[in-house]
């Protein structure tokens, strides 16, 4: 199996332990990904509040060098784990063919810089990759150490489901739980699993994002979770990096552990937990472990 | 007519703008806006419309009617955070996640939006970073927004700068693509407002 990696730029920086695990375990599973050469920023939701049409030349060029390796199959994955990305990317792609005055546009920019984009990319989430093109049994073959009796709220947020869900349920997502039970890990059934994290709400009206992110881990604290996991680097930043101010304005004491599903996997798995990037959390999820515990 | 306190002031036909719900939805799918029944399933679903001026099912209206200056100088769009809740479950399949966009582009465009306001602030440094070295410094928009909205409020974010920072998750060095004519190439030849498919009958 081979895929293009398109890692956009918080997996290079705030989800920096994101990138490192998700490389950590796909090469212990023997998935084998080539980062797209070059790549350019995605756009996130900010290109889309400035200029529309920019914000789709961004992501064509994307895709157009992701087409680059293409080698004589009949597409090419490309796999974004950040939910940004992986919403933008899809957006555009699916636009190009679904409005055609937009594809020639997009058709004509590329041109102009010597590229070109066929339409042949499918735009994945390293879930949608690890629960259909892996398998959960096989997964379940490299667990080395169980994470048995730790309690994992399975936080999807927003833009891998919503609008485009195109590996799971839009309304009740499982491909995240289904996951952490091959693991041995127990989840628990909460609503909130697709809910708002806030975005980046948290940094321009702090009052309304903090907010949004105290309600998720609160009520993931509620239901007697001990992690929550996440796949999204803004989602895990907002969740995790905010707890001093919530703690501070709404009178808690938060010391909750919110870590990236894959990290999650790669304690499962037994690789060491410098390449998993847990010592760039401010929570180890070591910690809610019930060896960590004791 | 006497104006009491908290009495809204009535506006009439002749002071709205016709040709406003054309303009906003003037986006792919955007004429579907005209078949809003205003179930008000948007607003109930959108985790925002608490903290929203007008909730999202009074925006939808307000486009349609012509409301212009209310509808660009309103929070609303701003707090969107994008979530895309209200967007699978209209029943009329209005895309409103994206009308939401368009008014943003719009208010920025015509230059209405309160001036300190942080998101549309965040929203021009991030497209300034990124048209010029193809890849966003979380780092240096973050720092630049703090300067243009708030810069004393930069104190409160100084503990967790510094764990981010010795972490590793935050650096100083700037992100830059190696080949940036080629993408500025695509870009200026996009360089058009959003093209309008099909009209809407408003």
């Amino acid at each position: 199996m081979s895929y293009t990696y398109f890692p956009g730029c918080s997996l290079k920086g705030l989800g920096k332990a994101y990138e490192e695990s998700l490389l950590s375990v796909f090469d212990k599973l023997g998935i084998e990904m080539t980062e797209i050469e070059d790549w350019n920023c995605c756009g996130a939701t900010s290109y889309n509040s400035m200029d529309e049409m920019k914000a789709f030349g961004l992501s064509a060029r994307n895709l157009a060098l992701a087409e680059k390796y293409l080698q004589g199959a009949e597409s090419v994955d490309i796999i974004a784990p950040c939910a940004a990305c992986y919403l933008v990317l899809n957006k555009t792609s699916r636009y190009l063919k679904e409005y055609p005055e937009i594809g020639k546009q997009v058709h004509d920019a590329l041109s102009e810089a010597g590229l070109s984009y066929a339409g042949l990319t499918n735009v994945r989430h390293p879930l949608d990759i690890l629960q259909n093109d892996f398998g959960l049994d096989k997964i379940k073959a490299h667990v080395k150490q169980p994470l048995k009796g730790l309690k994992v709220a399975c936080y999807y947020g927003c833009q891998i489901v919503r609008p485009y869900s195109t590996f799971d349920n839009q309304a009740n997502p499982m491909v995240m739980d289904n996951l952490m039970k091959a693991l041995g890990a127990e989840v628990i059934d909460w609503p909130l699993k697709t809910r708002c994290c806030g975005g980046s709400l948290t940094g321009t009206v702090q009052e309304v994002g903090v907010r949004l992110s105290y309600i998720i881990v609160k009520e993931a604290q509620k239901r007697g979770a001990d992690v929550v996991a996440t796949a999204c680097p803004l989602c895990q930043f907002n969740l995790e990096c905010y707890q001093d101010k919530m703690s501070g304005w709404y009178k808690d004491n938060l010391k909750f552990p919110v870590a990236y599903f894959t990290q999650l996997m790669g304690m499962a798995f037994g690789i060491d937990h410098k390449k998993l990037g847990m010592h760039r959390l401010f929570v180890p999820p070591k910690a809610a472990t019930p060896e960590g515990r004791i | 007519m006497p104006e009491w306190h908290g009495w809204q002031k009535l506006k009439y036909e002749a002071e709205l703008d016709p040709k406003f719900a054309d303009e906003i939805t003037a986006i792919p799918g955007g004429e579907k806006l005209a078949n809003c029944i205003q179930c008000g399933t948007c607003s109930g679903m959108c985790p925002l419309s608490t903290y929203m001026d007008y909730t999202p099912r009074q925006i939808v209206a307000m486009v349609r009617a012509g409301f212009k200056g209310e509808v660009l100088s309103s929070y609303t769009s701003w707090l969107c955070a994008s979530c895309y809740a209200c967007t699978v479950e209209c029943p009329k399949g209005i895309k409103i996640t994206d009308i939401m966009y368009s008014i943003k582009r719009r208010a920025i465009q015509e230059k209405v939006y309160p001036k300190k306001f942080p998101i549309p602030v965040l929203a021009k440094e991030f497209f300034g970073n990124v048209l010029r070295n193809g890849r966003s410094t979380e780092m240096l928009v973050v720092i630049k927004l703090y300067l243009k909205t708030a810069p004393l409020s930069m104190i409160n974010q100084a503990i967790m700068g510094m764990k981010l920072f010795f972490q590793g998750r935050i650096g100083l060095k700037m992100e830059s693509i190696k080949r940036k004519k080629e993408l500025q190439t695509v870009l200026n030849a996009m360089d058009k407002e959003a093209v309008s498919t099909g009209k809407g009958t408003l």
